[in-house]
């Protein structure tokens, strides 16, 4: 009887300690995998295109760094240039490790933005900004693969502006989509996430 | 002032005291009258009524190198019983100037141009703001720089048409911040005409 009740209690902490093993291997391999998952369906995606200087440039060139990507256009009258310059001012209060990161715009209205263009258009800008453009159909595979909204709408006389995807992208040194800055993000909280993303931590 | 005047001298010169002292009160009255003015002028400067109409504090921004478009912004209130529609702008800076939509939903912007204008309700205003309604000026003939305002024109279904001097502020300026270009006194005049 008393070697039963021993053997019992062996037994039930033997299979506790299971118990508890299993949860903990499940609860890891969980809080590991969904980000996995994310990432995988997430924004980003191979591109090559041309910087404001006529280099080409593509996602292969910025492995290893982080860096924080936007979509839009010249001809945008508020939040393009609205965003640059938050993202200028947030460049130049996070000090050197502004250059441990690239922060990339990109236009959507290749027509209209030349390499040229985009020169003349980013020197309002912190100079560390990288402007790509590129032809239709490569400007159409980086948007869709970043997965930003885009739509062109007539205007008075002929002309159009652009409906588009208004947020910052922020991208790991592998690529992956990890945060984002929404249109008008708190000054401070931006810092913060930016800092975050050149520490290699989630922003 | 006053502090450094033997008072009981003035009381000495005695017929005399009571109606300087008024005189001296009258005057204080009259420049503290005077200051409110000249104070409020600053902003009552970038007020422009027409009819029952007051547009004000019209602003814009720097805009980047080579840009060729920029936004504007402004305040209408109607005073008058009746509504009454902005139909059109102007602006020798641009060859066009459209009345837009703009707003940020989910992410992303959308913009329409206002093809009917803009109503400005009865006894009502209606705000030109970022992230909201705005003027387009379209081919700008040269870029806006900080500092330096420009003319545009308003016309109105009923009240006719109105000249404006918009102030152009940085590349990153969100409000029309100090409408007269006078330091930090200026908040302390808009909180005391609102």
């Amino acid at each position: 009887m008393k070697l039963t009740w021993r053997w019992i209690g062996v037994i039930a902490t033997t299979g506790a300690l299971a118990a508890v093993l299993a949860t903990a291997i499940a609860l890891l391999s969980a809080s590991r995998h969904p980000p996995q998952a994310e990432t995988a369906a997430g924004p980003g995606g191979p591109f090559q295109l041309i910087t404001q200087s006529g280099a080409e440039l593509s996602n292969e060139d910025l492995k290893g760094a982080p860096f924080a990507i936007f979509f839009g256009f010249t001809h945008c009258p508020e939040v393009c240039p609205t965003t640059l310059w938050e993202l200028s001012e947030t460049l130049k209060r996070m000090g050197p490790d502004a250059d441990k990161l690239k922060t990339i715009f990109v236009s959507l209205d290749p027509a209209r933005d030349t390499p040229e263009m985009l020169k003349t258009y980013l020197q309002s800008f912190d100079p560390r900004i990288i402007g790509l453009t590129g032809n239709e159909d490569d400007i159409t595979a980086v948007a869709k693969a970043y997965k930003v909204f885009w739509r062109k709408v007539p205007t008075e006389s002929g002309d159009y502006t652009l409906d588009h995807t208004a947020i910052v992208y922020l991208m790991n040194g592998s690529g992956e989509y990890v945060g984002a800055l929404a249109y008008h993000e708190d000054a401070d909280k931006a810092l913060a996430k930016m800092q975050r993303l050149v520490a290699g931590k989630t922003p | 002032m006053s502090s450094f005047l033997p008072r009981r001298a003035w009381s000495a010169s005695a017929p005399l005291y009571l109606f300087r002292s008024l005189e001296e009160k009258l005057g204080l009255v009259a420049l503290a009258i005077g200051m409110i003015f000249a104070s409020a002028q600053t902003v009552l400067a970038h007020d422009t009524t027409v009819e029952s109409l007051t547009v004000s504090q019209p602003w814009s921004r720097a805009t980047p190198g080579g840009a060729k478009v920029a936004s504007g912004y402004l305040v209408i209130r109607n005073t008058g019983d009746q509504p009454d529609r902005l139909i059109a702008a102007t602006s020798g800076i641009s060859g066009r100037t459209e009345i837009h939509e703009m707003a940020v939903k989910d992410g992303v912007m959308t913009m329409r141009p206002l093809a009917d204008g803009l109503t400005v309700p009865a006894k009502g205003e209606i705000v030109l703001k970022p992230g909201s309604y705005h003027l387009m000026f379209v081919d700008l003939k040269s870029g806006l720089q900080e500092g330096e305002p420009f003319q545009a024109q308003l016309t109105f279904e009923k009240a006719g048409s109105v000249a404006l001097t918009f102030d152009v502020r940085a590349i990153g300026a969100s409000d029309a911040g100090d409408p007269a270009g006078h330091g930090t006194s200026t908040g302390h005049v808009k909180s005391t005409r609102h």
